[in-house]
Formats: C-alpha cells, sequence, structure tokens
C-alpha cells in the first residue's frame, strides 16, 4: 500500500524533529534524535525515526479495526513496540561490539589487545543480557537515545571488570567514545520489517498472544509493507541552512512555531518558545500567521543554555532543576541572567549560606522577566497564550511564568502540550502541505485556463 | 527628630516609588508637581511658579522591570527602562510635566518617548548651552528658561514676578549652603558622617519641598555634631562618574564598610551644580543664566570649554584631603565611560590613585566591588598608591 | 568608498574613487604644502566654511568606517579599550582612538595630518563631544565647539538659529579667520553654497528615483556610496557637482531601461521586497550584511541613515542667499538632530511615498542617538503603517558585534512573514 505524506524537520542545536502527516493533516508520525556534529545524518534519522512511529501509528489502526485485536491492544502494542525496539538496539549493539573490536585493533598494542577483546567480548554479553529487561512494558527507559543507554551500561560493565585499573578504564572508555561516534554515524533504523518479525514473533510466543498469532502475524506484516510517499517536505530550525534541501524547502523557525502552535491550540494569539539557543516570543493571527516576532540579541543569557550552565554549575541534571527550586520557600532576586556571571553570582550567593532551592527559584524568575521583556516587546501577551520548547518542561519555569502573566497581564489561558518540542517540525509538515496544495492549484489553473483557452480558440 | 527618625524619614521618601509626599504636597497646596531627570535644571524656575520640582532619579535596586525592558536594547543603561516602568505604570502619573535636561542622547531621546507616551503632559527638553559666552549661549539658555517659566506658570495659572524668583532664588541658596555645610563637615570628620545617610539627605532634596529640605539639613547637621565616634584606619576617597543613574544604596555602604571613608562624591549632583549662591542683586533670570555659566560644577556631560581636562576633580581631591579615586560608574553610561580615560590621565599626572568599576542602579551583588576597593584601600595605606 | 575589482563600474564610480584619492593624497602633502586641516564630524558639517578659508577637511566617522572595510577597525579598536576605554562605548571613538595610536595611517596607506584645529560640531550626537575632548588631548590644537540645539519640539525656532549664527559670528569664524591667517571672503563662501545647492538637487532627483517600480537605486547600501561626496570633503567643490550630475544621469537611464540596482558583483538585483530602513549599517560585514538582503529580492527605497547629513529630500537646500543662517538651518536640520516623533513622522511618509513593503530597523550598539527608542518607534510605525517591521542587531566598526547567523535569521523570518502576510492578505 502506498501513503502520501507531508513531512517536517525541525534541525535544532541539541535534538532534531520530524513529523509525518497524512493528507487530512494528522499526524500519524513523530520522530527525534540528536543533532550530532553531522547534520544529514542527524535529519535522516529524525525522518526514519518519524516513519517507524508512523508504521506504528497505521499498526494500531489496523489493530483496531479489528475487534478480537482490538480487545487486546492495550496489552498487545506496548510489546510489540518494546520488542522492536530491542531488536533495533541489539543490532546497534553488535555495530557497536563490531566497532570497539575495530578501535581496539587500530591501537596496533598486543599486550592491550590481549586484554581488552577477551574484556569487549564479556561486556557485551552483559549488555545483551541487561537488555532483556529495559525493553519491556512498562520499564521506563532511561533514555531514548541509543548513546545514552550504551554508555551507562558500557561504564559500569568496564568499571567491574577492570578492577581498580584507572589506566585501563581510561582506554577502554577511549575505545568506546570513538565506537560509537561510528555507530551514531549510521542509521540502523531502516530494516522495520527485520525487527518488526523479531518482535512479533517474540510477541506471539508469549502465552497471552499465542492464540492471536495469526491476525497479529498479518497486521505488523501490513505495517511493515506501506510504502511513504511524501508529497513536499519542508525543513526548519537553528541549523536549517544546512540541510540538503532547495531554498524553498526551508522556512524560517518563527513561522513554523508559529503555525505549529495555532495548529495544537487554534487559539493561539501569543506563542513564547524558550529553546537551547534563544528565546522567541511570536504573535500569529486567526490562521497562525506569525504578525509579529521578537529574538533575544547575540548572548544566549536567558535561554535553555543558560539552565544548562547553572546544572553544571551546581553539578546536577537540567531536568532536576525545576522540581528543586519549587521547593523554594523564599524568592531570592537574581539580577543577572549573564551566563559568563551566572556561576559567579551563584558560587557567591552558596558561600553566603543561601539556599539552593532560593536561588533556584530566583535563577528561573529572572531567566522568565528576559522572555516576559521579549514578549512585551514583540506586542505583549494575548489570549490565548502557547508555551513551547524545552523550559516549557521544567515546572518552575511555568509555574513563574504564570505568575508574572498574571500580574502584568491578568488572566490568560496558558498551553503547554507534552509534544511542543516537535512544534517546529510540525508547523514546517503544514507549511509542506500548504505549499504543495498551491502548487498543485497553480498547475490546475494553469490546466484550466488552457482548457479555457482551447475551448476558446474552438469557439 | 533624632538622627536615626531623619534617616528613616528620607529612607522612606527614598524607596517610595509611588510619591506619597509629593501627593500630600499637591492635595494640602492646590500646587503642580514637576519631575526632573539628572542633572541639573534651575528649580528656582518651578518653584517660583508655585511648582514642586521633583527630582526623578530612576527605580533604584527595588522596582522590577517587566515592561521597561521591551523598550530598550541591552547595551542601554538602565535608568531608562526603570523610568519608563514607572512611566506605564502610572507611578509618575503624579507629575503634571517632565524636563529631560540635556546629559546624553539616551535621556535625550527618552524625552521623545516621553512625547509619545504621554501626549497631554508637558514634556520638555532642556538643552543646557554648551557654550558659556553671556551673549551667546547666555541668551539661548535665558530662553530656555523662560520658555519652562511660560509653560510651568500655565500649568500652575500662577503668574511669576521678579520678585517671586528672587525669593525661591533665595530659598535655594540657602538650601545650597546647608548642603555644602554638610559636605565641608563631612570631609573635615567623615567618621562622624557616614556617606549613607549624607546620600539619603540628598536624595529626600529630589522630593521635599525647599525650605522643608533645608531645616531637615540644619537639624541633621546639629544632631550629628554631637556623636562621638572614634575615626578608623580608613582612606578618604571621592568617587566619580554616579551623577546620573545612580548606584544602589547596598553599594555605598558595601564602599564604606571596605574601609573607605567617602568625603568627595558626585551622586545627586543636581544639588550642588552650582557651587557659589546665585545673584539675586540683578535680574534674577540674569542670576540663573550667570551661575549655569560661571558657578557650575565641572562633569561629564557639560563641554569643558576653558579649564584642562581633570583640573576640576584634581581641586575637590585636594580641598577635601582625598587619597585616591574611585571611578564609579554605571554601565553603558557614555559620558562617564568616554570622560573617564581623560580623568584617568590627569590623575596619573597629578600622582593620584584611582580605581574603577561599573554598576547598575539594580546591581544585588556588592562582594567584588567591596573585595575591590578594599585592596584599593589597602594598597594606599601601605604604599600610598597603587 | 571601497575598492572593488570584480565590480562594473560606472562612470560616477570612478569619479568618486578618484575624488577620494585625490584628496587623501593632498591631506598626506597637507604640511609640505603649507594647508591647514580641519578635523569636524559629518552630521552639521561646515564644508563650504572649510573651503572658503582653503582648508581641508578630515572627518574622523568616515576613517572609521574605512578602517573597518578594510578589516583593520578590529585592531583598533581593542587598542583603544587597552588604553582604558571601555567596551561600552562608541567603536567610532575607539576605532579612531586606536587609529591614531598606531600613526595615523588613512584609508589610502598614507598618513592624516595632525589637525590645525578641532572643529566640534556638536550636532544631533552626544559623544562628538567626548570624541574631541579625547582627541584635544593628544593634538593639543584649538577646538572650537559649535553647539547645534536639538529640535526637541519637532521644529526650528528663530533663537536657535541665533544661537548657532551668533556661535559662527563670533567663535567659529573669528577662530578660522585666525588659524588660516585669512579673512572671510563671503563671495567665495557664496560660491561653494550655490555649488553645494546644485548638487543637492540632483542627490533628491536619484533619492526619489526609487519611487519607481523597480527601483533604480538601492537607498541604503547603495545609498551610503550616493552619500560619500556630499556627506564627506567635497561638499561646495565643483567635483561634487559633476558626480551628482553624473550619477543621476546614471540613474534616470536605469529608471528608464526599467532596471534594479546593481550589487557589488555587478548583477542586477531583481526586486521582491521594497524596504525602508532605519539606523546606520555595520561596516566590518558591509558587503554580507547587503548580500543578505539582495539574495531575498529585498530592495532598500529610502533610509533615513543615508540623511545624517542633510534632509535634503524634505526640502532643505543650502543657500547663498543667507550664508550663515542657511548654514545654521543645515546643522540644525540632520536626521539625528530631529526628536523621536519627527523621525517616526518621516519614516511613516517613506514608507507610504515610496509604496515599502515593510521596515527594517539596524539597531547599532555604539549609536544610542540612533538607538535609544527604536523599538518604541518600531511599533508606532507599524501600528500607524500596518506594514511589518523587522528588528536586527549589530554595530559600526566593531565586528564582535556582528552576528551573521543571528541576523540572517531574523531578516529571513522578516521576509518570509512578509510573504506570509501577503498571502494571507491576498
Amino acid at each position: 500500500m502506498k501513503l502520501d505524506c507531508f513531512v517536517g524537520i525541525d534541525l535544532g542545536s541539541t535534538t532534531t524533529k520530524s513529523i509525518y502527516l497524512d493528507e487530512n493533516e494528522n499526524i500519524i508520525g513523530r520522530g527525534i534524535t540528536n543533532s550530532r556534529s553531522n547534520y544529514d545524518i542527524a535529519c535522516q534519522v529524525a525522518k526514519e525515526e518519524a516513519e517507524i512511529s508512523s508504521r506504528f501509528t497505521l499498526l494500531e489502526r489496523k489493530l483496531e479495526a479489528d475487534a478480537t485485536l482490538a480487545a487486546i491492544k492495550g496489552t498487545l502494542l506496548p510489546w510489540l513496540t518494546s520488542k522492536y525496539r530491542h531488536a533495533n538496539h541489539l543490532t546497534q549493539l553488535n555495530a557497536l561490539k563490531l566497532e570497539c573490536a575495530n578501535e581496539v585493533a587500530k591501537r596496533d598494542d598486543n599486550e592491550f589487545s590481549a586484554v581488552a577483546v577477551p574484556m569487549l567480548d564479556d561486556v557485551f554479553k552483559i549488555l545483551e543480557a541487561e537488555s532483556q529487561d529495559l525493553f519491556r512494558p512498562n520499564v521506563g527507559a532511561r533514555s531514548d537515545f541509543f548513546r545514552d543507554i550504551a554508555a551507562s551500561g558500557f561504564l559500569q560493565a568496564v568499571e567491574k571488570l577492570v578492577q581498580n585499573n584507572p589506566k585501563l578504564l581510561d582506554r577502554m572508555i577511549g575505545i568506546f567514545d570513538k565506537a560509537i561516534l561510528v555507530v551514531e554515524g549510521k542509521s540502523y533504523a531502516n530494516a522495520f520489517s527485520q525487527y518488526i518479525k523479531y518482535a512479533t514473533e517474540e510477541t506471539v510466543a508469549l502465552p497471552q498472544f499465542k492464540s492471536f498469532a495469526g491476525q497479529i502475524r498479518e497486521a505488523t506484516n501490513y505495517a511493515a509493507n506501506v510504502t511513504f510517499n511524501a508529497l513536499n517536505t519542508i525543513g526548519t530550525g537553528y541549523g536549517r541552512q544546512r540541510l540538503p534541501f532547495p531554498k524553498e524547502q526551508i522556512r524560517s523557525e518563527i513561522l513554523c512555531h508559529g503555525l505549529g502552535a495555532h495548529y495544537m491550540f487554534p487559539k493561539t494569539t501569543t506563542v513564547l518558545d524558550i529553546g537551547g539557543q534563544d528565546t522567541k516570543a511570536i504573535q500569529i493571527d486567526g490562521r497562525g500567521i506569525v504578525t509579529n516576532f521578537q529574538m533575544n540579541d547575540r548572548c544566549a543569557a536567558g535561554c535553555g543554555r543558560y539552565l544548562g550552565y547553572i546544572a553544571d554549575e551546581m553539578n546536577m541534571g537540567v531536568h532536576e532543576l525545576g522540581p528543586l527550586a519549587q521547593k523554594s520557600t523564599l524568592s531570592v532576586k537574581i539580577n543577572s541572567t549573564c551566563t559568563v556571571f551566572a556561576g559567579t553570582e551563584l558560587r557567591e550567593r552558596l558561600s553566603m549560606g543561601e539556599k539552593r532551592e532560593d536561588i533556584l527559584a530566583g535563577l528561573h524568575r529572572s531567566m522568565i522577566l528576559r522572555a516576559m521583556s521579549l514578549l512585551a516587546r514583540s506586542g505583549g501577551i494575548f489570549d490565548e497564550f502557547t508555551f513551547t520548547g524545552g523550559v516549557a518542561k521544567n515546572p518552575a519555569a511555568v509555574a513563574a511564568l504564570k505568575k508574572l502573566v498574571e500580574e502584568n497581564y491578568g488572566e490568560r489561558v496558558l498551553n503547554i502540550s507534552p509534544d511542543s518540542i516537535f512544534t517546529g517540525a510540525l508547523g514546517a509538515a503544514i507549511f509542506a502541505k500548504r505549499g504543495y496544495l498551491n502548487e498543485m492549484e497553480k498547475i490546475n489553473l494553469e490546466a484550466i485556463s488552457k482548457k479555457e483557452q482551447k475551448q476558446m480558440d474552438a469557439f | 527628630m533624632g538622627i536615626d527618625e531623619i534617616i528613616k524619614k528620607c529612607e522612606h521618601l527614598y524607596n517610595d516609588l509611588d510619591f506619597g509626599y509629593v501627593k500630600a504636597w499637591k492635595e494640602k497646596t492646590g500646587g503642580k508637581a514637576i519631575g526632573y531627570m539628572p542633572v541639573y535644571i534651575p528649580q528656582e524656575i518651578i518653584h517660583a511658579a508655585g511648582a514642586l520640582p521633583v527630582g526623578i532619579m530612576g527605580g533604584g535596586s527595588n522596582l522590577e522591570i517587566i515592561k521597561g525592558d521591551a523598550y530598550f536594547q541591552s547595551y542601554i543603561c538602565h535608568i531608562p527602562r526603570s523610568t519608563i516602568e514607572m512611566g506605564i505604570s502610572g507611578k509618575l502619573d503624579v507629575m503634571d510635566g517632565m524636563i529631560f535636561p540635556a546629559i546624553c542622547d539616551v535621556i535625550r531621546n527618552l524625552s521623545g518617548m516621553w512625547q509619545m507616551l504621554f501626549k497631554n503632559k508637558y514634556v520638555k527638553y532642556l538643552d543646557l548651552p554648551q557654550n558659556f559666552d553671556p551673549e551667546i549661549g547666555g541668551a539661548f539658555y535665558r530662553y530656555e528658561i523662560e520658555d519652562i517659566l511660560s509653560h510651568v506658570s500655565q500649568i500652575t495659572g500662577k503668574k511669576v514676578s521678579p520678585e517671586d524668583l528672587k525669593h525661591s532664588i533665595t530659598l535655594y541658596n540657602e538650601n545650597r549652603k546647608a548642603i555644602k555645610s554638610l559636605y565641608d563637615l563631612r570631609a573635615e570628620v567623615p567618621h562622624k558622617i557616614p556617606t549613607s545617610e549624607v546620600y539619603l539627605l540628598l536624595r529626600a532634596g529630589n522630593i521635599l519641598e525647599v525650605t522643608e529640605h533645608t531645616a531637615l539639613m540644619a537639624q541633621y547637621m546639629t544632631e550629628v555634631k554631637k556623636r562621638d565616634i572614634k575615626p578608623q584606619d580608613n582612606i578618604k576617597v571621592a568617587i566619580n562618574g554616579a551623577f546620573c543613574e545612580q548606584p544602589p544604596l547596598g553599594l555605598i555602604k558595601a564602599l564604606e564598610s571596605s574601609g573607605c571613608y567617602i568625603v568627595e562624591d558626585d551622586w545627586v549632583l543636581g544639588v550642588r551644580y552650582i557651587q557659589e549662591p546665585v545673584a539675586t542683586n540683578k535680574d534674577p533670570i540674569s542670576g540663573l543664566v550667570d551661575a549655569y555659566l560661571t558657578k557650575s560644577v565641572s562633569t561629564a556631560s557639560k563641554y569643558e570649554d576653558k579649564k584642562e581636562k581633570g583640573e576640576y576633580l584634581i581641586n575637590s581631591v585636594k580641598e577635601t584631603g582625598a587619597e585616591g579615586v574611585i571611578f564609579c560608574m554605571p554601565s553603558f553610561c557614555d559620558p562617564a565611560l568616554l570622560e573617564r580615560p581623560m580623568l584617568a590621565a590627569a590623575l596619573t599626572k597629578a600622582g593620584i590613585s584611582y580605581t574603577s568599576f561599573k554598576y547598575a542602579e539594580n546591581t544585588g551583588q556588592f562582594r567584588t566591588f567591596k573585595e575591590q576597593t578594599g585592596t584599593f584601600a589597602d594598597s594606599i595605606k601601605l604604599w600610598g598608591g597603587v | 568608498m571601497e575598492n572593488n575589482k570584480e565590480a562594473v563600474k560606472e562612470n560616477s564610480m570612478i569619479l568618486q574613487k578618484d575624488m577620494i584619492a585625490d584628496h587623501f593624497h593632498n591631506l598626506a602633502q597637507a604640511k609640505e604644502n603649507g594647508k591647514k586641516v580641519v578635523y569636524t564630524f559629518v552630521p552639521g558639517n561646515l564644508n563650504e566654511l572649510i573651503w572658503a578659508f582653503d582648508m581641508l577637511p578630515v572627518h574622523p566617522e568616515i576613517n572609521a568606517l574605512q578602517s573597518a572595510m578594510r578589516k583593520k577597525s578590529a585592531a583598533f579598536v581593542l587598542e583603544a579599550e587597552k588604553s582604558g576605554h571601555s567596551e561600552d562605548v562608541c567603536t567610532y571613538v575607539k576605532c579612531d582612538v586606536g587609529m591614531m595610536k598606531r600613526g595615523n595611517i588613512g584609508p589610502t596607506g598614507e598618513k592624516l595630518p595632525e589637525p590645525d584645529l578641532l572643529l566640534l560640531s556638536y550636532t544631533g550626537c552626544f559623544t562628538f563631544m567626548k570624541w574631541f575632548e579625547l582627541l584635544k588631548q593628544e593634538y593639543k590644537c584649538p577646538v572650537v565647539m559649535l553647539h547645534v540645539p536639538y529640535q526637541a519640539e519637532g521644529s526650528i525656532s528663530g533663537a536657535m538659529v541665533d544661537y548657532v549664527v551668533k556661535q559662527l559670528e563670533e567663535k567659529v569664524i573669528p577662530v578660522m579667520e585666525e588659524i588660516s591667517g585669512k579673512k572671510l571672503d563671503y563671495d567665495v563662501l557664496k560660491s561653494y553654497l550655490s555649488a553645494s545647492n546644485r548638487a543637492e538637487n540632483d542627490l533628491v532627483s536619484v533619492w526619489n528615483s526609487a519611487r519607481s517600480k523597480p527601483s533604480p537605486i538601492d537607498a541604503y547600501f547603495g545609498g551610503v556610496y550616493y552619500i560619500g561626496p556630499i556627506f564627506s570633503a567635497f561638499r561646495g567643490l565643483a567635483q561634487c557637482e559633476d558626480y551628482y550630475r553624473t550619477l543621476r544621469e546614471e540613474i534616470d537611464e536605469r529608471v528608464r531601461l526599467k532596471l534594479g540596482p546593481i550589487t557589488p558583483d555587478g548583477a542586477e538585483v531583481k526586486e521582491k521586497y521594497r524596504l525602508v530602513v532605519e539606523g546606520p549599517p555595520n561596516w566590518t560585514s558591509f558587503r554580507e550584511f547587503w548580500k543578505m538582503f539582495y539574495d531575498e529580492g529585498a530592495v532598500v527605497v529610502s533610509s533615513t541613515y543615508t540623511k545624517v547629513g542633510g534632509l535634503y529630500d524634505q526640502g532643505f537646500r543650502h543657500s547663498p542667499e543667507n550664508p550663515l543662517e542657511s548654514m545654521a538651518e543645515y546643522c540644525l536640520g540632520c536626521y539625528t538632530n530631529h526628536n523621536l516623533p519627527s523621525r517616526v513622522d518621516l519614516i511613516e511618509k517613506y514608507i507610504k511615498d515610496f509604496d515599502a513593503d515593510g521596515f527594517v530597523i539596524n539597531s547599532i550598539k555604539s549609536c544610542n542617538s540612533f538607538s535609544a527608542g527604536q523599538l518604541m518607534m518600531m511599533r508606532e510605525i507599524e501600528s500607524r503603517t500596518g506594514r511589518a517591521g523587522g528588528f536586527i542587531e549589530s554595530d559600526l566598526v566593531d565586528p564582535r558585534y556582528f552576528s551573521a547567523a543571528n541576523i540572517k535569521n531574523r531578516l529571513e523570518s522578516y521576509f518570509q512573514m512578509i510573504d506570509a502576510k501577503k498571502a494571507g492578505a491576498s
């Protein structure tokens, strides 16, 4: 079966996102990957991830269409998904193992090889065994990215095996670091049929699904055999200039964010996006068209990157900052949102005995104050107000924003979508659809006018 | 009133960004209020026309800027942001007019923004002359004074006679005298007179009706002389560069606690801009013109016509017995920061040590400043200079 | 203004290049030839008066921007900062100070002579005053201050003209007479003023050509070349008249042929967007900056920066009838001497007169005279005209403040926003 679709790609500074849209403007697939140093690969992987996600959407639709399968879909689909991801993971592990071996060979050090080769065998045996438990329904993965999962597993296993030999540990980590780059540089996602076959067989082997084996095989087979026909693709984002696309297929992220936010929340008038590199305040009209926008100036003050510095400074994960800040009972006034000074001010305050949570609450507030001034520059905050970007996931930032908006603009409906990270890619996909339809219309109009011309001529 | 009470009163005026005193004064007297920005305007003409001149020196360190930042790029100083913030949030509604004296392009353009934002209010850009010839710059300045006088008279509905103006000049001469005595006394016994107090007294002068302020100064002088405090091993310093956007009070206190006695400064400079009494024996406007042309301080926003650059600062350092100069300047302040290399060169030539830092009116942390000026003080104590 | 090998040279460009080369050569020889040298600023410059005394003018802002185009400004700015200048202040000043400290070599590679007079035409920019105070420390030559009051009420009053004329009569002219050893010959001054007047007529015709569609000129990026002679050393001279006559003829021809502006590479720009630009350009990446516009088909049909040396298009002309009053009005009328409401009115007028799709503000870190208040101007103009405003930030001659990726991103978004608005409206 062939399915027409429209593709949007958002090449961000930290992650690359892709959205597949069907002809009725329904989102059928989402893909996300880290942007890496190679934008081409990032773009390809995000697209493949979105395609896989689309196949699962189609699989789900297929299961829903069959009364018996629909009844067990709730338990069946998670198994298929987990096993599918496991198959993918095992392929990558295998590739990683080969690359590690290559790296060891490159060192041309017999003594090291004699230790490292058997150790790698052991390590990967451990990793393979562990992976069985990682990919099950209801097991929250530590990360969606292979690099993260593999790195922590590898480190743990090697640490055990080297036994107090820091030099050897360093060398093994060096091997991993080199090898993972090669693995990341390749795509292992295009073997959907192979993985889904593995997943299907693993799943139907489970006692609860045995009796539906035939129907399940039929459904997964269908999902594997759909071909996607991308009628148009639009790219956007920080790195959009580096996408291998012609100019007509590139849109500014401002426009894409505006349109994406409009799609998610049709009553949106004002959009705030706080990403890693920049902050944007956007005003849109009733059709999602940008009427005004402001971006932060040169420095990254008040952007997601700022929180990154703070997290490093405090030796915490970025996602831990918000929850800790929410424990604050005393608001500390922070004046500097300058990333350069943030560290100094932070250390100074900590040394003065101020509490971490209070300082963090102050930092979040001052970051949102910067955003407030951009919003004011762009014209203000109107109903409805949609907040997107990575920082929209930070509860302390959201709380500070809510409070400041209410104090200064009165009550506003604040929308935050759990999928807000895909806003730009979604906007791009809609542009892809509109661009395609406009082209078609033009061709049709030309055809009609030619036809009319002919009729006139005939007349 | 004891010192504590006086300072508490001043502190209240300093912190009250809703200008409660001005509101009450207007209600009580039925008069009008005219706000003005740093550095200098001839307040006498406002006073003579029956209005209260109110010095507005930004929003300080407590005002949170929500919308003000939307009007200015990041490379522009802080005072216009907080002033706009106060304007659009209605805190300055109590002013019946605003005067923006020539100081720099930012404040100049702020006058235009005010014209657009507050179309029904009196907005005046006071172009202080940079030519100091009585027939040329003087004639132009007279025109500017008369222009303000006629507008403010129209606002208050009071016709101003030469006698009215002379009376106002006399009151301001007394006020200047009181301030000068306080500054002289501080230079003499700085251990008894903390600058944080002097500063608050001066800031009170931005708000209070002039006679009330003069009386308050006199009271403070009487009380402070009774103080019995032993001098510490501190150095005496002169502060330069803080004539427009003001340092937060916390910063002034930090400087004082770092081992420095401040014996000269240029914050709230407007009230000390004219250094000698304004003549009342001739036509009063001529007296004011002459005072600006010939009796005013040297400062960065005023063209240095005849004197050598730095001469004025070096003299004041010598007169007050200061042992060093602290350049304490707002970030992005064109007048102060462009002046600094010239003053620094003059000080070096005169063998006077200096150190230098930048602040903003809402700077929240003072530790690094304190460390810096503390080191500066130590180096002067140990080696007589850096 | 710029050496440019690959470009197709029009006659006017050759004329301008020769004029500049001659002038800097004359400056290099000034001391030998016994010529006196006056340093002065572009806005409110008294060129006719300087020539009437047979002195040679030097404009430090132009030296600074030339240094930037030749990629020398970064080192000069750093040199000044090393000597105690703050990173916060105007980079024109720092570039000039740095250039002086490194031997004062001018744009053509010849050394600039030291000034015999610093003519401080204090017009529309606070920093000018500090700038010459700083130079005074170095050169120890006479300084004469010409204070030009600000048009705070949006108009020129009699008192303002009197003030400037009196300064001319009693300060500026006597000092120039003393230094040059010559009495001012009013007939000579008048003849220079007449020549200025004729060149000004031709320049206005060039500005007005942008009303045509397509516009034959880019009134900002191209415009900075067109203002070269008249804003710098040449206004009042016969060569300047020649230049503008030639330029006008060339542009008239482009209008007749319905040609768009030419890029530095000699290609013709296909007009897609018509824009008005407020604010000075960035000089360190001038070509790259321009390219961001013409690559998208954006043509600037009018700009305010090209009016810092006189709003001739709004009617002002130098006049031999009342030489001193005319010079006073010239100084008072420069763009940066206008208050914010007048600047908003002017940009609104440009958008309407030149039928622009929108306007872009290039906000310059160095230049508070331009920049303070631009965000408010933008909002006001948007609401009055309904046209979209774009806002970008850069600096005059400090390359550290030109972020190409950031500016390109904003411009692209801006152009696409205009497209979307147009598509939405139709």
